[in-house]
């Protein structure tokens, strides 16, 4: 297959996965909580009233005409206007998929050297001490929920050491190192919860490098030790580890309503949690929709990038 | 002919001994036995706990409420006085009734689908799978959320949502699991021999990804511990003034700035214990080999 068609294929599946999230999304935010002005009356609202807010919200029409509706209008990037804010939903999406972005940029920092170089250090030496200790730590850290880790790591240098400001949001017109100080809390509990899996995926590959036929014709070509292993090793091992590290930041910008919500950071999560609390339809589609869309892009990012970088899958990965 | 049978009945006791010594040497490793002993502890304290809590877990006592840890309390007090020591040891009982059921759910229903799309292949195959990723195309947490948000918590409701949000990514491993056993001579053998595909996909092919089950079983799990104290901590999940671990960590959240750090740091310290020990389990299963 040739590599435009090999796009095509791949956007259109993109697109596909796209629209069936946007239908999940719209039967579970429109049929199951039955009654939207009922849900935002209360129960001991008048009748009447209901029915009047579901007319002025448009919520009392069949629900294909309100998924044509909502779609047409979401593909031109209207959204549609909050029900709890009573403002549109774009310009708000947009502000917090900023702040989403700030905090996925600190976590990038501290976790590509950290889960990159355990990584190495465990797959040039399989089997060794510092390998386990740094497979199962990463194990151990990956599986301790966030919010817990988060709060420790709040109770010690937010609080008793006072080193780091206990919320993520920076005061206003802060300048970017403040915004990234005040996001090293927050981000730190991701870091300890992704490293495992990136320092997994980069010893993998490092492994297979390192018993690859390349490799061993570099060795014994003659080439000294960290010739082979930066030139050989590492640029082959890499490719893996780039497509992880795309498809986690799809992760970071979209799925961290807990630590979000814990520190304060007023982040895509943060907005999607909210919107569902107050059942606030067209901000949760749209949050929704998003998160979604950003998770499938980076995953298709990431596959990508796997291809580009690794030369043999260039050529067959086309196929 | 006499030979052969004494051949094979000296060969049978002998591969009991080594299948019961594998048996042993698979699971006598210090990380599954550390983990074990600290499942097996909190499921004492879940099944027996209210006969030895030192205080009743549910008695408010107003005069004497977030008093730090002292020698009669010894994880100190809640803000409505109840002793964080009687309510840790109670707590355990929800999250471990609600995780493993909806791991059972969960990792049950995803070996089903993932059995029959491995094994029928084709446009069932593609069309299944693309509606796969479309599930796993949205963060974990927020299905979860979405749906206990639009249908209330409870914990029937949770464990159905968990298992359900599990359902898919079980049955991607078991799909490829299952891909790589239909191309082996046995199926082949089993189908020219006229066996219909229900007794193929459960006689045959079942047994052989037994392995990739459990293995997705234990490591589901302790993601499930993590999952319910998450949407307990969110407000989704156990409802109060049941003990449970995520909720106490909400309720005392506020309290921290204030110096009251008791109630956050001994519930998150039960939480890290259980998810640990599950996760030390499954490890030494080999969940995580994905290296030679």
């Amino acid at each position: 297959m040739k590599p435009i068609r090999y796009l095509c294929t791949r956007a259109g599946t993109l697109i596909l996965t796209l629209w069936l999230v946007s239908v999940a999304i719209f039967l579970a935010g429109q049929v199951l909580p039955g009654d939207v002005g009922r849900a935002m009356l209360g129960p001991f609202a008048d009748t009447d009233a209901v029915a009047e807010l579901n007319r002025r919200l448009g919520t009392d029409r069949p629900i294909l005409v309100q998924y044509w509706d909502w779609l047409s209008h979401a593909l031109v990037g209207d959204f549609g206007t909050s029900f709890a804010m009573r403002a549109p939903v774009a310009p708000l999406v947009l502000e917090s998929l900023k702040n989403s972005a700030a905090l996925a940029a600190v976590v990038l920092v501290f976790l590509v050297p950290l889960g990159v170089g355990s990584g190495i250090v465990a797959g040039l030496k399989p089997n060794s001490f510092a390998d386990r200790f740094i497979v199962l730590a990463g194990a151990c850290l990956a599986i301790i929920p966030d919010f817990v880790s988060g709060l420790i790591l709040l109770m010690v240098f937010g609080l008793w050491l006072s080193w780091f400001p206990i919320t993520g949001a920076a005061p206003d017109g802060a300048g970017f190192w403040t915004t990234g100080y005040y996001l090293v809390l927050p981000a730190l509990p991701l870091v300890l919860n992704l490293t495992g899996y990136v320092a997994r995926m980069t010893r993998t590959g490092v492994v297979q490098a390192k018993q690859a036929d390349y490799t061993r014709s570099a060795i014994l070509k003659g080439l000294d030790n960290h010739k082979v292993i930066f030139r050989h090793i590492l640029r082959n091992a890499l490719a893996t580890t780039v497509a992880v590290l795309a498809t986690q930041t799809g992760f970071l910008l979209g799925g961290l309503v807990v630590i979000e919500a814990l520190f304060g950071v007023q982040g895509l999560g943060s907005l999607v949690l909210n919107a569902a609390k107050a059942r606030d339809f067209p901000m949760l589609e749209a949050g929704v929709i998003v998160m979604a869309a950003i998770f499938v892009v980076t995953a298709a990012i990431g596959d990508l990038l796997q291809v580009a970088l690794d030369p043999r899958q260039r050529r067959r990965g086309f196929q | 002919m006499t030979g052969d049978m004494s051949l094979a009945a000296r060969q049978a006791p002998v591969d009991r001994a080594t299948s019961i010594r594998r048996v042993v040497e698979r699971f006598a490793k210090p990380p599954v036995v550390i983990g074990a002993s600290v499942l097996l502890f909190w499921l004492a304290c879940a099944l027996f706990g209210n006969a030895f809590v030192p205080f009743d877990p549910y008695a408010d006592d107003l005069l004497s409420t977030l008093t730090p840890p002292d020698g009669l309390h010894w994880f100190g007090t809640d803000q409505l006085g109840r002793d964080v020591l009687s309510r840790i040891i109670v707590g355990s009982r929800d999250i471990l009734l609600i995780a493993p059921l909806a791991t059972l759910l969960g990792v049950v229903s995803g070996s089903l689908v993932g059995l029959i799309l491995g094994y029928v292949g084709g446009l069932t195959d593609i069309v299944g799978g693309r509606i796969l990723d479309a599930f796993m195309a949205l963060p974990f947490v927020v299905v979860v959320m979405m749906t206990l948000v639009a249908i209330g918590p409870s914990n029937i409701t949770v464990i159905t949502v968990i298992g359900l949000a599990y359902t898919p990514l079980v049955a991607r491993t078991v799909r490829s699991a299952v891909r790589e056993q239909r191309e082996q001579d046995y199926i082949s053998a089993a189908r020219l021999s006229g066996e219909n595909a229900l007794s193929i996909m459960f006689l045959e092919i079942l047994p052989n990804v037994r392995e990739t089950i459990m293995v997705e079983l234990v490591t589901r799990l302790g993601y499930a511990f993590f999952a319910v104290a998450t949407l307990s901590f969110l407000g989704l999940g156990i409802q109060p003034p049941s003990a449970d671990w995520g909720l106490a960590i909400a309720e005392g959240y506020g309290f921290l700035t204030g110096g009251m750090w008791w109630v956050v740091l001994f519930n998150s310290g039960a939480i890290v214990s259980l998810v640990l020990a599950t996760n030390l389990i499954a490890h030494s299963l080999g969940a995580f080999e994905d290296s030679p």
